[in-house]
């Protein structure tokens, strides 16, 4: 059987938690060297976490193929259970009440959600009764990806909310039209071009855009409706409208601070530079961090603003940062390689799959490891605003490690699977 | 197309992730300077500036510790500040002040809080410090003049300005720095090497220890002390010898080229620049345009050399063979040498001078007349000029000389190019330059020149390369420079009948007046006319006092120029300055009393108000008026034969004034 797991994926695995423990042991490393196993450093429960997941990894592929089809809607049940028993149970870290506390170790059930929701999307899809086409139904499969959401949101931890709207690549893979992928693109950017022009320009740039096209499409007789495009105005203006009014009034003054960072809205140096101290102080020590690591880096155990701290939440969100710096452009770059490699390598795998159910949940898989890999480190490198969620299996952290293993494993084994597909 | 989307948005985003990262990582480094880094500081450790001894070894500078103490205004705790004002002296409003004035600074970095505690203030300050926090006290290192002389050579010793750091990376700002004189020169042997530690630092800007291990980290090298060839006796004479006067001695020992005293007048005292009057002292120094204490008037004033320079034009007669010993000229109380062309001359008319009396008589005609040969020995006067130039510069003139000060003024040598661009090509002859016979018109040097001129003529013949490093702590200094016999074009054998003639200078010439009973002088006065401009108009001013000597005749141990401004006679205050000196130099103390206390008493002061008066003056005793513009009958001297020439250098026969002696 084991011949039939997909090694070249397993081993990119591999590497990447290798990886990650690595720097995870410099970015926590205070000195005195202990033993690598020691479970009162960092470093040593990490290990201690790469050992049950490996575990955790054998018994995945051993498990009947078949099993993780079938109980997909038990397991979602399971995982809705614990995510509300949060609200009773939970134990706050940081503010955040995501987490049980089971003995001395934390339990994040957030991190598990992930793949129970992938598995009952592509169960619910795949069911023969389900046509993607059917406005109820879509909206069903949209419910399945947005509950787990919302009950992560009042944790409050909107980064790991905003994981399942990756779920959306899925639905587009099933034929849902790419007219709802558009829309959310062109609600992002006409986000940030509110922020940066304000209501007005975008009612006034938007009016002359479609005039043209109005116009020229008249000339080629291809009638357009104005009445359509009118509207088109009117409903961009009044959700711009309404962003400048939610930016303004329900935003809090941090999360302002954090687009104007991304979206350089300060003109004023001086207020530029006091944001940078305050909630731009992780961006900024994190690129300036990656940026002193040059070419090979500074070495192992060898970065300087890794040794003394400047980074902060170094070894969960911010461990590329330590990457930059210690291996420098070679490091950095080839763990975007890898990264890129392992989930162009699942779409892949999940092309070749025979059932639609496998197909779904591996592009469930990709989709969702995509979103982590690209905000984690967009926002490490500064090119995206602060947005909290961890990198796969790099950043310290069991539940984490756990949840992403979870995920990857149950699509080996059903692509291991695929050939047996009818028994 | 829905099974390459998510595909390629993958790749897109690694490739912008890849182009951020090379930005980050390969293009922008402004983060990348390990000196920059937040994460490391470095600390420095400064050695001792070394000593500076003259060549007797007699001490001239050391260092006295100083202390600051300095606040790091974040980090003061709430503290008795009675208590902490009366151990520092002040008053609560200072304290209040002073606060304010290093937390606008900064409220973060350190600020100088009261600068440079006595070492008895700090004592008791020191115990009580640490109840304190925020303050500390640092210590610097300041010189500390154990002289009061010297201040144009010593140089001294400030903080390191914006274009040091850009051109020596070895600095950081706040460090010191020599400047001038030999704290400039030798800055890189005193100063040492400061030692290093690299320290590794977390966020809040706590040590974590050195930073790898120390590997970068270096020892501090202590500064080394040196010795001059300085004679602090001999230069403490000079300088009071020059008190109220304005001018420069060199005074150098022939057979080694070292330099026993370095005079510049006025001065001042070398401790005016340390601490905390520093900046304002230099100021008022700086700003002083009229007496110029800062001015090294023995290295960079350039005088014409006047009646000195005959000496130098007998040499070269004598070696062109244009002349010897017995030739003999007709002085006809001057020299015509065309139609509206006269050069006075203070000889009777008529008088018959051979070399020996036109030396020690200082007669111009007699060397109009050996110039005049040098020049026109050659088919034309551009090859003659060549010749003539030759020979002068070998003597060192018209060059830096390259002594180990880092001030110097190359002088003059007029060459035959200056005339062909004065005149054009062949149209000049010997008489259009006939200054340069005595030592006026395009001729300059500095004092050490004319000095480093004289003793060429005590060796007979060569020089060393006049330098005030005589030895440095555990080290030798490069030897070679200092110790090449540098020969001129002269051959030795014309140098006796020359130095026959100085010798005569002292014993029946100009130079009569100045015995120094026991010591064999040979020297040679000179009576320098010059000019200053009033209102841009052309003034002359009583000419500059000038006397070379060197003695004793047979076994020179001391060759010296003296200039001093505005001082007329070359034998007045030139003369008895050099015989003064030369009698401390070799028997240690001085016996002529009289001439002491003239010069010591005698001022020029009141010759230097004159041009400043704005009034009509008289010059070279009432001899003459000089009208500043404005004022009556002035007209510039113009019209004798050249353009560029103004000769009449007048050295009458015993005139020397008997009233004043």
């Amino acid at each position: 059987m084991s011949r039939k797991l997909d090694w070249i994926s397993i081993i990119i695995y591999l590497i990447l938690v290798a990886m990650g423990w690595i720097n995870i042991y410099s970015a926590t490393y205070s000195g005195d060297g202990g033993s690598i196993f020691d479970l009162d450093t960092l470093y040593g429960k990490q290990m201690l976490f790469i050992g049950v997941s490996l575990a955790l990894a054998v018994i995945l592929v051993s498990i009947e193929a078949k099993f993780y089809e079938r109980f997909a809607g038990v397991i979602y049940l399971m995982s809705i259970l614990s995510l509300l028993g949060l609200f009773v149970f939970g134990k706050n870290v940081n503010g955040a009440t995501s987490w049980y506390a089971i003995g001395g170790m934390t339990l994040q059930p957030s991190e598990f959600a992930k793949a129970a929701t992938a598995l009952a999307l592509a169960k619910y899809l795949s069911d023969i009764q389900t046509n993607i086409t059917d406005t109820k139904d879509l909206l069903k499969a949209i419910g399945i990806m947005i509950l787990p959401a919302l009950l992560i949101i009042p944790q409050p931890d909107p980064g790991s909310a905003l994981v399942y709207a990756s779920l959306f690549f899925v639905l587009h893979r099933e034929g849902v039209s790419p007219l709802y992928l558009y829309l959310g693109f062109f609600g992002v950017v006409l986000f940030a071009l509110t922020l940066i022009y304000g209501p007005v320009w975008i009612i006034l740039g938007m009016s002359t855009l479609l005039g043209f096209l109005y116009y020229f499409m008249n000339r080629k007789k291809k009638r357009l409706k104005l009445i359509t495009l009118v509207t088109i105005v009117v409903v961009t203006g009044l959700m711009s409208f309404s962003v400048d009014f939610i930016f303004e009034n329900i935003f809090e003054q941090r999360h302002r601070d954090r687009f104007s960072l991304w979206l350089r809205l300060e003109d004023d140096p001086t207020k530029l530079e006091e944001i940078r101290k305050t909630i731009g102080y992780n961006t900024y020590q994190s690129e300036a961090a990656i940026g002193s690591g040059g070419l090979h880096g500074k070495g192992f155990l060898e970065g300087t603003r890794t040794k003394g701290d400047f980074v902060p939440e170094q070894h969960t969100d911010y461990i590329f940062s330590t990457v930059g710096e210690e291996w420098g452009f070679i490091g950095s770059a080839a763990v975007v390689m890898l990264f890129s490699l392992l989930i162009l390598r699942l779409i892949y795998l999940a092309e070749r799959q025979k059932t639609s159910f496998s197909r779904m949940y591996g592009y469930g898989v990709a989709s969702i490891l995509f979103f982590h890999f690209a905000i984690n480190i967009g926002m490490v490198i500064g090119l995206l605003p602060t947005i909290g969620i961890p990198l796969p299996f790099f950043s310290y952290g069991g539940s984490g490690l756990l949840g992403f293993t979870l995920l990857l494993f149950i699509f080996l084994k059903l692509d291991a699977n695929r050939i047996n597909e009818w028994l | 197309m829905k099974k390459l989307l998510l595909s390629s948005i993958i790749l897109i985003t690694a490739i912008i992730f890849l182009g951020r990262l090379s930005y980050l990582q390969l293009l922008d480094s402004s983060n990348q300077n390990p000196l920059e880094d937040t994460a490391i500081k470095a600390e420095y450790d400064y050695p001792e500036r070394g000593h500076i001894y003259d060549r007797h070894g007699e001490l001239l500078v050391a260092n006295q510790p100083s202390y600051d103490v300095m606040v790091i205004p974040r980090d003061v705790k709430p503290l008795d500040t009675l208590e902490f004002c009366n151990l520092l002296r002040i008053t609560e409003e200072d304290f209040k002040r002073k606060f304010k004035k290093a937390h606008t600074y900064s409220p973060r970095l350190p600020s100088v809080f009261v600068p440079q505690l006595s070492k008895k203030e700090y004592a008791r300050l020191q115990e009580k410090m640490r109840k304190y926090e925020g303050f500390y006290i640092q210590k610097r290192s300041l010189r500390h003049y154990q002289t009061d002389v010297g201040a144009n050579f010593l140089g001294y010793i400030s903080e390191v300005n914006e274009r040091d750091l850009q051109r020596n990376p070895y600095y950081q700002s706040g460090e010191l720095i020599g400047r001038q004189g030999v704290e400039q020169q030798y800055e890189e042997v005193l100063r040492g090497q400061k030692g290093v530690k690299f320290i590794q630092k977390d966020r809040f800007n706590r040590v974590i220890g050195p930073y790898k291990e120390g590997i970068f980290d270096t020892l501090p090298v202590q500064g080394k002390d040196i010795y001059l060839t300085i004679d602090q006796d001999l230069q403490e004479y000079g300088e009071r010898l020059m008190q109220n006067k304005r001018g420069g001695i060199v005074a150098l020992e022939p057979d080694s080229g070292e330099i026993l005293a370095l005079i510049s007048a006025p001065t001042y005292d070398p401790a005016l620049l340390v601490g905390r009057e520093r900046s304002e002292n230099y100021t008022r120094l700086y700003y002083d345009s009229i007496a110029k204490p800062l001015y090294d008037r023995g290295l960079i004033a350039q005088y014409p050399p006047g009646s000195p320079f005959k000496t130098l034009n007998a040499l070269i007669g004598l070696q062109e063979g244009v002349i010897d010993e017995n030739t003999t000229f007709t002085c006809y109380h001057g020299y015509r040498y065309g139609r509206n062309s006269f050069m006075g001359c203070h000889c009777n008319s008529g008088a018959r001078n051979n070399l020996n009396r036109g030396i020690y008589e200082s007669c111009n005609a007699y060397f109009a007349n050996v110039y005049r040969r040098i020049i026109e020995k050659y088919p034309d006067a551009e090859e003659g000029m060549a010749k003539w130039e030759n020979h002068v510069r070998s003597f060192g003139l018209g060059s830096y000389l390259g002594y180990d000060l880092p001030n110097g003024k190359p002088g003059k040598v007029p060459s035959p190019e200056l005339y062909d661009r004065y005149y054009g090509e062949n149209r000049w002859f010997a008489t259009n330059t006939l200054s340069n016979a005595i030592g006026q018109g395009e001729v300059l040097t500095t004092p050490i020149q004319l000095a480093n001129l004289t003793a060429i003529i005590a060796n007979r013949g060569y020089y060393y390369t006049p330098h005030i490093i005589k030895n440095i702590e555990n080290d030798t200094i490069d030897q070679s420079k200092y110790k090449t016999k540098h020969y001129t074009t002269i051959d030795a054998e014309h140098y006796e009948p020359v130095i026959e003639g100085m010798n005569d200078v002292y014993n029946k010439g100009t130079a009569k007046w100045i015995k120094i009973p026991g010591i064999e002088i040979a020297g040679k006065t000179g009576t320098a006319e010059n000019f200053t401009k009033i209102d841009s108009v052309r003034v002359q001013l009583t000419d500059h006092s000038i006397f070379v000597a060197f003695a004793p005749v047979d076994n020179p141990k001391i060759a010296m120029a003296v200039f001093v401004e505005n001082g007329y006679w070359g034998s007045r205050w030139a003369g008895r300055i050099a015989g003064l000196m030369i009698e401390k130099y070799l028997k240690g103390e001085v016996e002529s009393e009289r001439m002491e206390q003239f010069v010591l008493e005698g001022s020029l002061e009141e010759e230097y108000e004159k041009p400043l008066s704005g009034k009509p003056f008289s010059i070279n005793d009432g001899s003459k008026m000089m009208y500043p513009p404005g004022y009556g009958p002035y007209k510039p001297k113009t019209g004798t034969a050249s353009k560029s020439i103004v000769p009449k250098t007048t050295e009458p026969k015993s005139t020397e004034p008997k009233s004043t002696e």
